[in-house]
């Protein structure tokens, strides 16, 4: 009995039954501009495209989630921002609006705990089979050891995944988006307080070929992004590329930050500082 | 009147998330009523009462509740009709698993929570796999990984149902909901509509308040599980361990609690 669903909108489950292998592709995602908690404009509207950072940066309640939620939920006029957004320059038909619902974006909270219980093979392995890659053995090993690149501790294939550290979680987490995520969209909350290595994650999701999004309050992280969203009073202020007095600003805090590393490095090992 | 069935397992946000929804739906101006359906006691109607929504409760006490919820449907979509509702939503307790409320003809939603464990979408049977839609709940408290394999477990479960996150805490998703149920199918009587899955035949002594346990108080419709014998190792080292023979427990030095 579908007459129900049918009455409501076209079901993508019909055309695909089995397994998600109708991942989206999009060329751009665009925030037009609404307006702030006092209804005055928004500064401007925003493009996304995949293989791109951006930054969000504000104050808590200055307006990034509802951001983020607008994206989430294609808002069309229909948030109390007055935001609409647009896929690929258009607004979306009512299809693909409602096959992307929910699934346009893949969260990383700061969760740092995995729940279910299973190993972490196989757990990836079935994410790798509800993709359809073709070799879903192969794909997942990718991944455990893309995590392990980034955790602090390495992990072994038949770990559980509820006996991970947050660190190890985390860094598991992370790779699975960036490779195996359905989602064309990628928001990370804070990755700089998770115990991994912040700027290989960074390089992964690059490569992601998704369009990312990070709420960060890190400096360096804020400045690794190819662009910052500054949030107040519910809308985006201003938008900032990043310059060449502070890329050299980056190379500036990255330097302080590997100094800071190799200090911490020498003292875990008991190695003189001085 | 439109009528919706939702089932799934005990605490996984049936209730809060038809209530959001609901509320929603009032202010759009359509009236729901709600019937809940449960067990042994439930302090749902309130929570509905609460968020403005008219709603009753129906408790089957000592009846299953499957058989309980079929034998009153009529019953509850007159105490409905007679509210002025243009929605009637049944929602039904997680009965026994094995049961689905489902109705040929009315919209069938089906709610599981992202902290059941990976075969939950397999054991609850047909209140997913006939379902039209699976309302995912709970997805912010595990991980993007997490969320997308649960989908898949879903998904093979259902190969055509709408599979939505949900969140009845915060709201997302639940604007959708109420859209889908403003266009639950409109029927005119629930009489004669037929369930989308038999229900579990139980006409045994202890359907009849039978509370002792043996084959002799046994009657009615009774079937016996198998258990199949596990190959037993060494039966004959068995006995002699038991027996505190050499390397027993009781053979003092191995032990080693002799003075």
């Amino acid at each position: 009995m579908t007459s129900a669903t049918r009455a409501t909108a076209p079901n993508p489950a019909d055309a695909a039954p089995a397994a998600d292998s109708d991942a989206p592709v999009l060329r751009t995602l665009t925030a037009l501009a609404g307006h702030d908690k006092s209804g005055r404009s928004e500064h401007a509207d925003v493009t996304f495209r995949p293989g791109e950072v951006t930054a969000l940066l504000g104050p808590t309640g200055s307006g990034k989630s509802r951001f983020l939620y607008d994206i989430e939920s294609l808002a069309d006029a229909d948030t109390p921002s007055g935001r609409r957004i647009l896929l690929d320059d258009a607004v979306p038909d009512a299809e693909r609006r409602f096959a992307l619902q929910g699934r346009l974006v893949a969260q990383l909270t700061q969760n740092m705990n995995f729940v279910l219980d299973m190993r972490a093979l196989p757990f990836i392995r079935m994410h790798a089979e509800s993709r359809a890659v073709p070799d879903p053995d192969a794909t997942a090993r990718a991944v455990l050891a893309a995590a392990n690149d980034l955790a602090g501790e390495p992990f072994a294939d038949d770990a559980h995944l509820t006996q991970l550290s947050g660190g190890q979680s985390r860094a598991l987490m992370i790779a699975d988006a960036a490779l195996l995520s359905w989602s064309p969209v990628l928001l990370i909350d804070e990755i700089e307080n998770a115990g991994v290595d912040k700027r290989r994650a960074l390089d992964l999701l690059l490569r992601s070929d998704k369009i990312v999004v990070i709420a960060t309050h890190d400096p360096v992280l804020a400045l690794s992004a190819d662009r910052r969203l500054v949030f107040e009073h519910g809308a985006v202020r201003s938008v900032l590329r990043r310059t060449t007095e502070e890329a050299r600003l980056l190379a500036h805090v990255s330097a302080m930050e590997d100094q800071l590393s190799d200090i911490r490095a020498r003292l875990r090992r008991g190695v003189s500082v001085a | 009147m439109r009528l919706v069935t939702v089932a799934g397992p005990p605490s996984c946000g049936k209730t809060a998330v038809l209530s959001r929804a609901c509320g929603l739906l009032a202010a759009r101006g359509v009236r729901t009523a709600v019937v809940k359906f449960d067990c042994l006691q439930t302090r749902d109607a309130d929570a509905y009462a609460a968020a403005g929504i008219t709603a009753v409760a129906a408790l089957s006490g000592g009846l299953c509740p499957d058989h309980f919820f079929a034998t009153n449907l009529e019953e509850a979509w007159d105490w409905a009709a007679g509210t002025g509702a243009e929605c009637c939503v049944i929602e039904t307790a997680g009965l026994c698993n094995r049961c689905s409320p489902h109705l040929r003809g009315a919209l069938a939603l089906c709610v599981v929570d992202n902290l059941m464990g990976i075969d939950a979408p397999e054991k609850i049977g047909p209140m997913l796999r006939l379902a039209d839609m699976a309302l995912v709940t709970k997805g912010d408290l595990v991980s993007q990984a997490e969320r997308e394999v649960y989908r898949h477990r879903i998904r093979q479960m259902n190969g055509r149902a709408l599979i939505r996150h949900i969140n009845g805490l915060t709201g997302q998703g639940c604007q959708e909901l109420a859209t889908v149920l403003s266009r639950a199918p409109d029927i005119a009587t629930v009489t004669d509509m037929r369930l989308r899955f038999a229900m579990p035949a139980a006409v045994c002594s202890y359907c009849l308040s039978e509370t002792r346990i043996g084959a002799r108080y046994q009657k009615g419709n009774v079937r016996k599980a198998e258990f199949a014998p596990v190959p037993a190792r060494d039966p004959e080292g068995e006995a002699a361990y038991a027996a505190g023979g050499p390397g027993g427990p009781r053979e003092p030095g191995v032990s080693g609690e002799r003075p």
